[in-house]
């Protein structure tokens, strides 16, 4: 595969073709913005959080293929999840991404074990200007989260 | 066509291998590449002539004084000025308008002046002016864009009275390649008494811009995108406004006499040179224009037409790819900016990166314009001297391939 093809693949078209859980919450939530002002990506979360557990999420804004697609796995792999257990997926996604520092938490055995649909993301490794595109929902993701500890 | 692909030789950096492919640069709009003849003339200075300039009496720093001084004389006479002193060398357009802002603006403008900028503007001659707004209580008013992506002069006689002070508009714009309305506005602005400000960072290094005839009070262009180094660029103004425009910067170099508690100014160009100058980049914009005159400035203009026409023609035989632009290349530069289905500017230029085409996308720090073309981003290819048709065809090939990785076919 070229790495224009591991970078595009078909699940990660999919999703910035047909992003989940756009829109936004009504109920009680909290908000958080995130921007990558050199390139103008735009995530915005809303997040409703009850007894630890990420109840429902709503995203919107704009941006490349990588940033949106990025966001709309999050938004499916997060909801239900307890709070601790998505900080853990957070910290698993930047390692697998290098923005953090440890040791791959992927299993190339079983592709898609770990991180699932997520795992896809791993080709834009190989564009390092890209990967703040990746990162753009998660730490978005990071501030929601922290609000709703405050 | 102008045959100008002699000159390519002359760009090593255009040798280069990208991702195993030879470099396609098409971003000449954010910054051009630079030939031997600037490269060496920046080596030679620091190898030959280097110390500081206006300050020993040494000979090295009478000769680097000299050369400092030539370069100033050629990029006046490159754009017409009667006097070197009409050009002060600035770090590049964005501080030469911020210094029409401050030293002018701050002096001259109050509450219920009006100050006239377009739609299409860059940041750099928005971004000041709303600063300068904050300070004096002036307020902004805007020229929209119309269906043709041109200034749309429809509303200025609504706009025009005697309250607007400045009018500050681009040359060309480095989003749609359209040429700004430069001549309509010195004639609305000789009936008001405003003044005029062109953002010439798109236009002189791309149309032959004579300042004696163009009527405009302040032009403002940058060497780097015009085959010259970076860190510097231009501030021509008639020589009364700079005569009367306070400097915005004090220090070294700008003054003639400096006391415990007030100092009096050197004469222009000077008194706008605090400190020590880009030295170096000044023999380089000085080597820049001395190339662009012997390619001659009508020559670019005419090959940089041809191309565009070229590659709008080529853009239109690709499905779902929309520009923004002028279609009439009289009306219009280099620069295109183009949106492709439903593929983001940035994994277009991702995916043009593998082929070694180097575009822009992005906003190209004009969101106002953005917002207005109701578009988030936009890729953009730009073209100068060394671009041929065939980069054209490298283009036209990248984005065919960009709509196969995006499963369009
Ligand atoms: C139209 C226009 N104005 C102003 C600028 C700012 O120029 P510089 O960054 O060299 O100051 C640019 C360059 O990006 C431009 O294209």
């Amino acid at each position: 595969m070229t790495s224009l093809d591991e970078l595009y693949r078909e699940v990660i078209l999919d999703h910035y073709r047909n992003p989940r859980r756009r829109g936004s919450l009504s109920g009680p939530h909290v908000h958080a913005e995130g921007q990558n002002p050199s390139c103008g990506d735009e995530f915005f979360l809303d997040l409703a959080v009850e007894d630890g557990v990420i109840t429902d999420l709503a995203i919107s804004g704009q941006g490349c293929s990588i940033s949106q697609a990025s966001g709309s796995m999050m938004a499916d792999n997060i909801v239900g999840k307890r709070i601790s257990d998505v900080r853990e997926i957070t910290r698993k996604f930047k390692i697998m991404m290098s923005i953090e520092d440890g040791d791959n938490p992927v299993d190339p055995e079983r592709p898609g074990s770990v991180l699932g649909d997520l795992e896809s993301l791993q080709g834009v490794r190989k564009f390092p200007v890209r990967i703040k595109c990746a990162d753009l929902a998660w730490t978005t993701l990071e501030d929601a989260l922290d609000q709703t500890t405050e | 066509m102008i045959d100008l692909s002699h000159l390519r030789g002359d760009f090593p950096l255009l040798e280069r291998e990208i991702n195993g492919y030879p470099l396609t640069y098409l971003d000449s709009a954010s910054t051009t590449q630079k030939p031997v003849q600037v490269i060496d003339a920046v080596d030679t200075y620091y190898r030959t002539i280097n110390a500081n300039v206006h300050r020993g009496a040494y000979t090295l720093a009478a000769e680097a004084t000299d050369a400092y001084e030539s370069s100033r004389a050629k990029v006046a006479d490159f754009i017409g000025a009667s006097h070197a002193n009409e050009v002060v060398f600035t770090r590049g357009t964005t501080t030469a308008i911020n210094f029409i802002a401050y030293g002018w603006g701050l002096n001259n403008l109050g509450e219920g002046d009006k100050v006239l900028l377009t739609v299409m503007e860059h940041h750099a001659n928005v971004v000041p002016w709303q600063i300068i707004s904050r300070y004096t209580g002036c307020s902004l008013e805007y020229l929209s864009i119309d269906d043709g992506f041109e200034v749309d002069l429809t509303t200025l006689d609504d706009i025009l009275d005697e309250r607007v002070k400045v009018i500050a508009v681009s040359g060309m714009s480095n989003v749609t390649g359209a040429l700004g309305p430069v001549t309509a506005l010195v004639e609305a602005a000789k009936a008001v008494g405003a003044i005029v400000v062109v953002d010439a960072a798109q236009l002189v290094p791309h149309v032959p811009t004579d300042v004696s005839q163009l009527g405009a009070d302040f032009v403002a262009f940058s060497a780097h995108k015009m085959l010259g180094p970076t860190g510097i660029g231009a501030l021509w103004g008639k020589p009364d406004l700079l005569e009367r425009m306070e400097p915005t910067e004090g220090g070294g170099e700008m003054i003639s006499d400096v006391q415990l508690y007030e100092s009096r100014w050197a004469p222009v160009p000077h008194k706008f040179e605090a400190g020590t100058p880009p030295i170096a980049q000044a023999v380089g914009f000085g080597a820049a224009v001395d190339y662009l005159s012997k390619v001659g400035m009508a020559d670019v203009r005419d090959h940089e037409q041809a191309i565009t026409r070229y590659a709008l023609d080529r853009l239109a035989d690709i499905p779902d790819l929309t520009v923004y632009g002028p279609p009439d290349v009289e009306r219009r530069g280099g620069a295109v900016s183009f949106q492709l289905a439903d593929i983001h500017a940035h994994d277009i230029a991702t995916i043009l990166d593998q082929y070694g085409i180097a575009v822009r996308a992005g906003h190209h720090c004009a969101k106002p314009l953005m917002r207005h073309l109701d578009v988030p981003a936009t890729a953009r290819a730009s073209f100068y001297v060394y671009n041929t048709t065939e980069d054209v065809d490298t283009l036209y090939d990248g984005l065919i391939e960009a709509r196969t990785v995006f499963g369009l076919t």
